[in-house]
Order: C-alpha cells, then structure tokens, then sequence
C-alpha cells in the first residue's frame, strides 16, 4: 500500500457521488461504506445487486446512482457479473465500445447472499477468474427481512431468530478465508468507520483484475439496536477490541492493515449494542464474554 | 441451401449458429448435452465466433445469458428438465428485464420419479413467466424457429426472451434431412441485433430490474409484458410468411392437419403430434372424418386461430404429454379457456393424458381416442379425462410391485 494517493484523510474525495434522499435507516453502516467505495470507483461502473436492503436504493423512476445498476435476485449477482462482463467484453472486441467506454463490474450484495445463497454463484465467477469487484456490506443476518440470523451472524447474538438467553448459538463463518482458498487476486476487510483505511483498498482492488472482495463489516441500527449516531462508534471498537480485523489477502500473503494497539476488551463493544444486551443483564453471562474474548485473541495469538 | 441428415439437437446448434450468436452460458444436462458440444466444436475450431462460459449452474446461467442480453449481444442457451426448473426465478426476471435471448428446452419429464425420458411438464411450468414458447414437431422446424425465434425476441413490440422447445429423444437424438439455408440468405433473414436503448455505459443512470413498490406500477409493467407477449401472434405469422417467401418453408401459429372437413379433431403440441398424424392417415384410410390441429405457440396462446380452426367440430379430443396434478392435462385447460362460450364451439371436448416420461401413444390409442370421442358425439355426453394405459403396462407394472415387496421383506423390513 505504498504508492497510494491516500496518505491523509483531507486526500479522500470531499464529497458523495451517490445521491442522497435514499430510504437507508438513519445510521446505515451498509450505506456508509457504498458511499466510500462509490466514491473511490467512480460512475464508470455497473453495479450488479441481488436481493437485500440496497436493493431499495433504487426504487422506481428514482435511482442514486450515477452509473448503470442492475438487479439480478438473492443467488445470482455474480452470475449477473459474468453475463455483463463477458458482454461488454464482446462489444469491445467489435468495435462497438471503446477501451475508455469501459466499465468496471461490481457485485453489491450483503453476507445473507455473499456466505450462504449466492455463494455457489461466487466460487463459480472466481473458478472462472471473472474480472469483478464484489462489495459485500455484512451487517452480520438477513437485515432486508427483519434481521434474523445469516451465516454471517457472530456467536451470541441476539437475532430475529436467536431471541434465547444465549443469542445465536453458531459462530461467524470465515468468508475471508473462503475467498482466499479459491487464491482470487484481492480480498480485504474493511469498516466505514475506518475511510482511510478502505480508500486505500479499493484504489489497490481498482488496480487489480480478477475476482476481488471488499468485505466491510456495516453496522446495522436497526440489527444491531444501538441508535444511529453511533455507526462510526462501533465500527471503530469493532477494530479496537480486534473482533474485525483489518487486513488483505494479495497472492498467497495476508497482511494486517491495522493492528489494535493495545487491544480493548471485546465487552467494550458487545457493550455497546442491544443484540448483546442479554450477556450483561439481567446477570452477566462472564462464561460466554470470555468464549468470545478468547477466540479473538487466539486469532490475534495465531496472525501475529 | 444444403442438405444434411440432423438431430434435433445438431438442428438447433445450427439454429444458433446460423443466427451468429454472441454468448452462450452453458450448464449440461441430458438430453441438452449435443447442442452445447456441437457449438462448442463450432468455437473451438474458428466456424464460430461466440463465446462460452459454462456456469455452475442453471440459475446462474440464465442470469448470464440475461445480464448479456442487456449489454447488446446476441445470447443463447439451452436446458431441459430439472435444470429450466431450477433457472425457473431467474426465467422470470430476465423476461421482465424486457430483453432477447433464445433458450432451447429439450423437454424431459421431472423428478421425481427421476426419468430421462421426455414430457412437456418441464416446459408447460414456465407457461407464464413471460417467455414466448415455440413448440417444435421436426428437426427442420427446431433449425427455422430458432431464427424466426430472434426476430420475435428482438421485435421492438416484443422484447421479450422466447424458448423454444423440441421433445427429448424423439426429436434431439432423431436424425432427419434438414435443409440448411447459407449464412447469406440467414443474414438476409436475421440482421445483427441492435440493442436500441438498452445499455450499459459510464456517467449514465441507467437501472435495470429496479423494485417498484405498490402494486400500480407493478400491474403496469406486467400488464405491458403481457401486451407484448400477445403481439408474439401476429408477428409470427408475418414473420412465418417472410420465412416462406425466402426459404419456401412458410410456418404459422397453427398446424392444421387434414381437419378442414374433420369432425372429429386431435389438438396435440410437439413431436408427438407426428404420432397423431400418422394415426389420422390410418383412420382417414377407415372412413372416419378426422384431423390433427397442432398450435406452434403456446405463448401467446393462439386463441382465435383456434377458435376458427375448430369452429364447427362435432368433437376435440387434446392430447397432452404433462399432468397437472391436481387438476389433469394443461393443454385441455388451455383449450376450454379458449372455446368457452364461443358460438360454434365444439360441444364435446375430451381430455387424454398420454405420453408421460416418454410413454408411447400407439396407433390403436388414437383409434381408441377417437371411438371415445364419437361416443361422446352420439350421445352428447362430455367423457371424462383418462390416462392412456393398457392392461398390459398395468400388469408389467404390478409385476415390478412385487419384485420391490419381496425385496424389502427379503431385507427383513415391511409387514
Ligand atoms: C430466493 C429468495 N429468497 C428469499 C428472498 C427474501 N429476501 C429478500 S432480502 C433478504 C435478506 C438478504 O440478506 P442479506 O443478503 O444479508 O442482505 P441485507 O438484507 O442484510 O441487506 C431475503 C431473505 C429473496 N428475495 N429471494
Ligand atoms: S436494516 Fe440495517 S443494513 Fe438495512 S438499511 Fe437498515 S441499517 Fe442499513
């Protein structure tokens, strides 16, 4: 990350080219980080979306966007990626679009379809080397439909359909390390909270061609329950107390983009949300504080 | 013009290579396979310039084969079976995207009972997602109505997808003389698409496939496919007369078989319906007054051809190679929603089910058929809807039952 044009935060763009008046909740951590993607990529994009809360972004005669969208359904935004890459791709080879005329394809979907449906759809583009950016806004369940439990959904926490003393009893699928195996050319964690940080990746994943992942970690109030005003609150303790690591995968190396120091203790932002609410109160569950203390600092333990 | 002996399934490789196409998402299935192979030879070897991706899925290739159609390139695919069923959200969405493609469907019963042999429950599922359906009874007419497949797809009045289907194994693995016309007169035919408004390009808000969120605007842009959908007849026709005018093999939404002075009429759709017209050669030959009428459409529904085609029949009998569980044959439906309360309607309309999983119809079942109908005439009784079976298929079939019972008591389970 050395040749970036992004050494401060007065080098990032100084305004949206996403259109506002969107009918995000106030706070929308998954808005924040389209906002800063966009913002760095440019309009000369076509966004390739599948079923979830972006999908409202454009709703009949109104779309934010500057650039060209598309909605597929739940499974298959990078099978869409694949029909529009391979087309623009044709209509270049005929003459009918020009180098300068082309567009960079990106996948915009959140974790329920980037873990679970549509995952088959995306090791196929990556099987294939597809030349695509896919941004996966994770607010960790199916928020679109009221926030019951994805695969994406952390140990604990409390869902739609986890609503018991102990939140949700499976843990956080590891899509990094999905993508990784599948030796794509990018992947990388990012948080909105965290804008130098991001603007840096997506100006490496711009470079880059071949399947690339964004994967941002988007706080959800509504999800999440904390009130809208603490997006950025959150999104930093969940780098702090280590819980989202900041990192990149570039040809076979992983690499820690920032690395909490001194490390705050994950309570700090369990703390924080009402979908952990049940650890604290009525009585503090210590036993199930320090399960997840200990697994990200094993992790932290094991990376560095 | 060349002549060449053909599967259905080398007829439509040639369709699609004929009509040059762009793109072709690719995921296999029997009896589809031949048609991918065939192309893909074509590529490998520079006789075509198209490119193929094969995808992990159906779902995901028809969502390519979609998104590709909405950059402005000429896209073809095709399945069969559990795979158009599994494709079957994304047939949806892609006609509602308002874009030209052509899907082959080599139509082949549904699990389960897991069968490789053909039925039009596969295709008849996907009566109304917006695809335009051209049913085909030869290799030549696979090979035609693929290229007047892309004219109907690509009509600006229509702009829709259109599948086109051919049975499995009776058509895509029966070798038949097919005409093959030259590239030029193909391209005189079938110019290259030009996508119009629809594009991709930067700086440019252009949203495709976008929520609406009440029921107005929803009802309006489905109601506007539809409208669409139903232009499918009148063009065809026009188109059919094109295509005759050039190739002398001149196709309309109708095929009506020696049933201009019939009183008694078969209504059949695809490979099948050769079976049927063979049978009313046979019965012609005994005397009875007989014909075949076989609709080329099934979406749009060819209603007032029909209509016209049967007005004044003593009798109809559909024949139909699907069942609705539930309710019976679909095409009989079909044909009493477009004969009710019409003057001249034929009074008796009789259902048969036959042709399930590849099940023959053999010609003393359409003798049968029609002795069923006659009946039905002289007595003006409407017979109710039967499943062709004979008493020898039933015993063959009990035979299997009690190898499947001693089996299992011969494990040591059941009563
Ligand atoms: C095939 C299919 N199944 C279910 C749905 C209903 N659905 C719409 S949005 C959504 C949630 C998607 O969750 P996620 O991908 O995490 O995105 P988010 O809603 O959090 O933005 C679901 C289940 C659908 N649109 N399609
Ligand atoms: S539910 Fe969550 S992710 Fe969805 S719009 Fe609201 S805040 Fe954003």
């Amino acid at each position: 990350m050395s040749e970036t044009t992004y050494q401060r935060l007065k080098d990032l763009p100084a305004y949206h080219i996403l259109g506002t008046g969107t009918p995000m909740c106030a706070g929308c951590g998954g808005l924040a980080t389209l906002h800063e993607v966009y913002d760095i990529l440019g309009e000369k994009c076509v966004i390739v979306n599948a079923a979830g809360c972006m999908t409202l972004l454009s709703v009949y005669p109104c779309t934010p966007f500057r650039g060209s969208w598309l909605y597929t359904a739940m499974a298959c935004a990078p099978a869409g990626a694949q029909g529009v890459r391979d087309g623009l791709d044709i209509l270049k080879k005929k003459g009918r679009l020009s180098q300068e005329e082309d567009l960079e394809v990106v996948v915009l979907t959140g974790d329920g379809s980037a873990y679970g449906m549509g995952l088959s759809a995306t090791s196929g583009a990556m099987d294939r080397e597809l030349d695509f950016l896919y941004l996966c806004y994770d607010n960790e369940g199916y928020g679109n439909t009221g926030q019951q439990f994805s695969a994406a959904t952390p140990h604990a926490a409390r869902t739609a359909t986890s609503k018991g003393s102990l939140g949700y009893p499976g843990y956080k699928k590891d899509l990094f390390a999905i993508w990784a195996a599948h030796r794509p050319s990018y992947v990388a964690t990012v948080v909105a909270a965290e804008p130098l940080d991001l603007a840096r990746k997506i100006e490496a994943a711009g470079k880059l061609s071949g399947p690339r992942l964004i994967l941002a970690l988007s706080p959800c109030p509504t999800g999440w329950e904390y009130e809208p005003s603490a997006t950025v609150e959150i999104g930093k303790l969940a780098v702090q107390t280590g819980i989202w690591p900041l990192k990149e995968y570039v040809d076979g190396k992983v690499t820690h983009t920032k690395i909490p120091h001194p490390r705050l203790p994950v309570r700090e932002y369990l703390k924080a949300q009402g979908r952990f609410h049940h650890l604290f109160a009525p009585r503090e569950n210590r036993g199930l504080i320090a399960e997840i203390q200990a697994r990200v600092d094993r992790y932290w333990q094991e990376v560095l | 013009m060349n002549r060449k002996l053909l599967t259905g399934n080398g007829a439509a490789a040639w369709g699609a290579r004929l009509a040059r196409i762009d793109y072709l998402p690719a995921f296999p299935i029997t009896p589809q396979t031949e048609i991918i192979e065939t192309i893909g030879n074509w590529i490998d070897n520079d006789a075509l310039e198209c490119r193929m991706v094969t995808m992990e899925s159906e779902h995901s290739m028809l969502t390519a084969a979609g998104a590709a159609a909405v950059t402005g390139v000429r896209v073809f695919t095709a399945t069969s079976s559990q795979g158009l069923l599994y494709a079957t959200e994304m047939l949806y969405t892609v006609a509602g995207w308002r874009v030209p493609l052509v899907l082959v469907n080599v139509s082949r019963g549904i699990s389960s009972p897991i069968t490789l042999e053909p039925d039009h429950n596969d295709v008849l599922a996907m009566r109304d997602c917006g695809f335009l359906q051209l049913h085909c009874a030869t290799c030549q007419e696979v090979l035609d109505n693929m290229l007047i497949a892309y004219r109907l797809a690509e009509h600006p009045l229509i702009r829709l997808p259109v599948l086109v289907n051919l049975d499995g194994f009776y058509l895509s693995f029966t070798r038949e003389p097919v005409q093959i016309p030259s590239q030029a007169e193909v391209d005189r035919f079938l110019p290259p698409f030009s996508a119009g408004s629809i594009r991709f390009r930067g700086g440019e808000s252009l949203s495709e496939g976008v929520a609406v969120l009440e029921g107005s605007a929803y009802s309006y842009f489905r109601y506007e496919a539809h409208l669409a959908s139903l232009q499918g007849l009148a063009v065809y026709e026009e188109l059919g007369l094109e295509f005759g005018e050039l190739f002398g093999r001149q196709y309309t939404t109708l095929e009506c078989y020696r049933s201009e002075d019939a009183e008694i009429v078969f209504v059949m759709i695809g490979s099948f319906a050769t079976k049927g017209k063979e049978a009313v050669d046979r019965l012609r030959e005994a005397g009875a007054k007989v014909g075949l009428v076989r609709p080329r459409l099934l979406r749009p529904f060819p209603v007032s051809a029909l209509r016209t085609a049967l007005a004044g029949k003593k009798g109809v009998a559909v024949i139909d190679q699907n069942l609705s569980l539930g309710k019976g044959g679909i095409l009989l439906t079909e044909l009493s929603s477009a004969l009710y309360g019409i003057p001249g309607a034929p009074p008796i309309l009789a259902g048969f089910v036959g042709g399930l999983g590849g099940r023959n119809i053999s010609n003393e079942e359409f003798f049968e058929i029609h002795k069923v109908v006659q009946r039905g005439v002289a007595t003006g009784v409407c017979p109710a809807p039967q499943l062709l079976y004979t008493d020898e298929e039933l015993r063959a079939l009990r035979k299997m039952q009690s190898v499947a019972r001693a089996a299992k008591t011969n494990r040591g389970g059941g009563a």
